[in-house]
């Protein structure tokens, strides 16, 4: 920065364009940043609006009298308790299962040497390409076979197996791990699993940390599994809930937005507790990739 | 940890081992590895590449779900080419949705980036403002978003009615409710709003600092240092941004179901449709074997064009 001191002449007019430019960017921001909010508040305020309000235009911002009773309404008319209780419990397997089926795949990936090792790592990123439609008829079939329709096995056990960017987050953060740890771990005598769970997990936490957000993410939103695999109304997921809720209540607009907030609520207190781990998650996988 | 980067000095002196013993201590890591990368492996075979072959048999097939499949050679693709009109119409609307969606969204992600790349104060209120909808989707976001459209009461009418125009029939209306779509999707352009932020701060300073020295304009800087350093960064988001927008479902099918008059009938959605209402699973998995080809053949042709377009540090000199 001290090289700025040292410019030529002519500094004083850059920088007078330096802080016009600045001021527009600061506008477009937030004017933007505004735009990126409205649908937020949007669904805050509908889902705490009575009808008359809602069906009032122009817009009224702010509901009066604000009403609570929405919540409880929804709570009492769709099964809200069960949906929130399947997504838990759909989401905290989806997310050990991930990272256990991701972490264990890097960790071959990024330190064990074996025959066809590479061809199988580009063979893992060439996947991305494939389309998840492109293999959904034959799984189902094979599901059905299986007598496992209406069950979470189909949406569960495919997350115990490593997924491209998992494994690929995780490698590249293995790969960063000191080697000489695991090599003086093995001169005492540590067998491959030891190394793994004592050396490499405790240290790769952070790593595993962005996986695990990224799959909570990816199984508290799921809605293609559950639409396909899940029939009866007590298993289903609330992205499933929703949808259904949605369908009988075309009209009841305050109830639709309360049940959406319900829905997006824990993952926007996710993102605040975790926003560090989120962004240097997707800088990873975005940027050196 | 600085203390443990150095190896111990005693093992430089250890002698090697003989031959065969390091030959079997070779072949018991590789058979560790082998065991290990079944964690993916195992899940490529089951859920990957058994699926694909599967669905590739399938597509020659008319099969109904029950019974043995009935082989008709390429029956199921002269039907969907000849005799679909629905086939072309999920074709134009994911084309047309791609074509609007995903230069709008580099565009204005890497425009996003630019700005908040800037020593300014509060960025990173804004960076989380920008960030935030990207985690979100699902029903929950597309049921949000369908009354954001609403024709009567909907908050982004009565945005436009403010400059005096009249109400969209945003869902109501085949022609609007693509664009209606984009709206909703770039909402969470602010993904790739961090990525590029990642990309730019990366891009060394002195760059920009040589630049600066000589002379060269914000513009000029951005053409001829941001752009090719970001190239890379930009590509990435280019096959990605493909691969994900042209399996779109979710959100059209919440949104709209498909139409108004087919006119949000994506691709998926009409999968989804043959397979799973009309349970025509030989003709659907024609369908999505079409798709991974064509996703596979337009990654294909980026990965081609990258060699032109995408500026690897270190492959050449300064260029």
């Amino acid at each position: 920065m001290a090289a700025v001191d040292r410019l030529p002449p002519g500094r004083g007019v850059r920088s007078r364009a330096d802080r016009a430019r600045a001021t527009a960017s600061y506008v477009v921001l937030v004017v933007g940043s505004i735009g990126f909010l409205v649908p937020f508040v949007w669904m805050i305020t509908t889902s705490l609006k009575d009808d008359g309000q809602i069906y009032t235009f122009p817009v009224q911002w702010v509901p009066n009298p604000v009403k609570w009773e929405n919540y409880a309404r929804l709570f009492a008319q769709a099964p809200m308790w069960t949906y929130l209780r399947n997504t838990v419990i759909l989401t905290v397997l989806g997310v050990i299962f991930s990272l256990i089926g991701s972490s264990i795949a890097a960790y071959a990936f990024a330190r064990l040497r074996f025959p066809g090792r590479d061809v199988m790592f580009f063979v893992m990123l060439a996947t991305i390409m494939i389309p998840s439609w492109a293999t959904l008829i034959p799984t189902y079939i094979m599901f059905g076979k299986l007598g496992w329709l209406d069950t979470y096995l189909p949406i569960l056990l495919p997350a115990l197996f490593a997924t491209p960017f998992n494994t690929f987050l995780l490698r590249q953060f293995f790969l960063s791990i000191p080697q000489e740890l695991e090599d003086a771990a093995k001169v005492d005598g540590a067998g491959t699993l030891r190394c793994f769970l004592l050396i490499v997990v405790p240290m790769a936490r952070s790593a595993l940390l962005i996986v695990g957000l990224f799959a909570f993410l990816y199984y508290w939103n799921d809605f293609l599994g559950p639409l396909i695999y899940l029939s009866s109304d007590s298993k289903f997921p609330i992205s499933l809930g929703i949808m259904n809720f949605a369908g009988q209540q075309v009209q009841d607009f305050a109830l639709m937005m309360a049940a959406a907030t319900v829905a997006i609520a824990p993952c926007v207190i996710l993102f605040f507790i975790a926003q560090r781990w989120f962004i240097q998650g997707i800088v990873i996988t975005g940027v050196k990739g | 940890m600085t203390a443990t980067t150095s190896p111990p000095p005693t093992q430089d002196r250890i002698e090697p081992p003989p031959k065969r013993r390091r030959n079997t201590l070779a072949r018991r890591e590789a058979i560790t590895g082998l065991i290990w990368v079944q964690a993916w492996f195992i899940g490529f075979v089951l859920f990957t590449a058994g699926p694909i072959l599967a669905a590739v048999y399938l597509s020659f097939t008319d099969w109904k779900g029950i019974g043995a499949p009935k082989w008709i050679g390429l029956g199921n693709y002269v039907e969907l080419i000849t005799d679909d009109p629905l086939f072309w119409q999920s074709m134009k609307v994911t084309a047309i949705f791609a074509l609007l969606y995903l230069p709008l969204s580099m565009l204005i992600g890497f425009g996003m980036a630019v700005l908040m790349n800037q020593r300014l104060r509060g960025i990173s209120a804004f960076r989380t403002i920008y960030y935030l909808p990207s985690v979100l989707s699902g029903v929950a976001v597309a049921v949000l978003w369908g009354f954001v459209f609403h024709r009567d009461y909907g908050v982004l009418n009565w945005f436009l009615s403010l400059f005096g125009i009249d109400p969209v029939p945003w869902l109501q209306d085949p022609r609007w409710v693509i664009p209606a779509m984009v709206i909703m999707q770039l909402w969470g352009v602010g993904a790739s709003v961090i990525i590029y932020l990642g990309g730019l701060q990366g891009i060394p300073t002195e760059l920009y600092e040589v630049a600066r020295i000589d002379g060269a304009s914000w513009w000029s800087t951005l053409r001829s240092v941001t752009l090719p350093m970001m190239s890379p960064v930009i590509f990435f988001q280019l096959v990605l941004g493909v691969i994900a927008t042209l399996q779109i479902f979710t959100q059209a099918y919440v949104l709209t179901g498909g139409g108004p008059d087919y006119g949000s009938f994506f691709y998926a959605i009409n999968i989804y449709q043959r397979a799973f209402v009309e349970l025509r699973l030989g003709y659907a998995s024609a369908l999505s074997v079409v798709l991974a080809l064509i996703i596979v053949a337009i990654t294909g042709i980026i990965f081609k064009t990258s060699k032109a377009w995408v500026y690897y540090a270190g492959e050449k000199g300064e260029s």
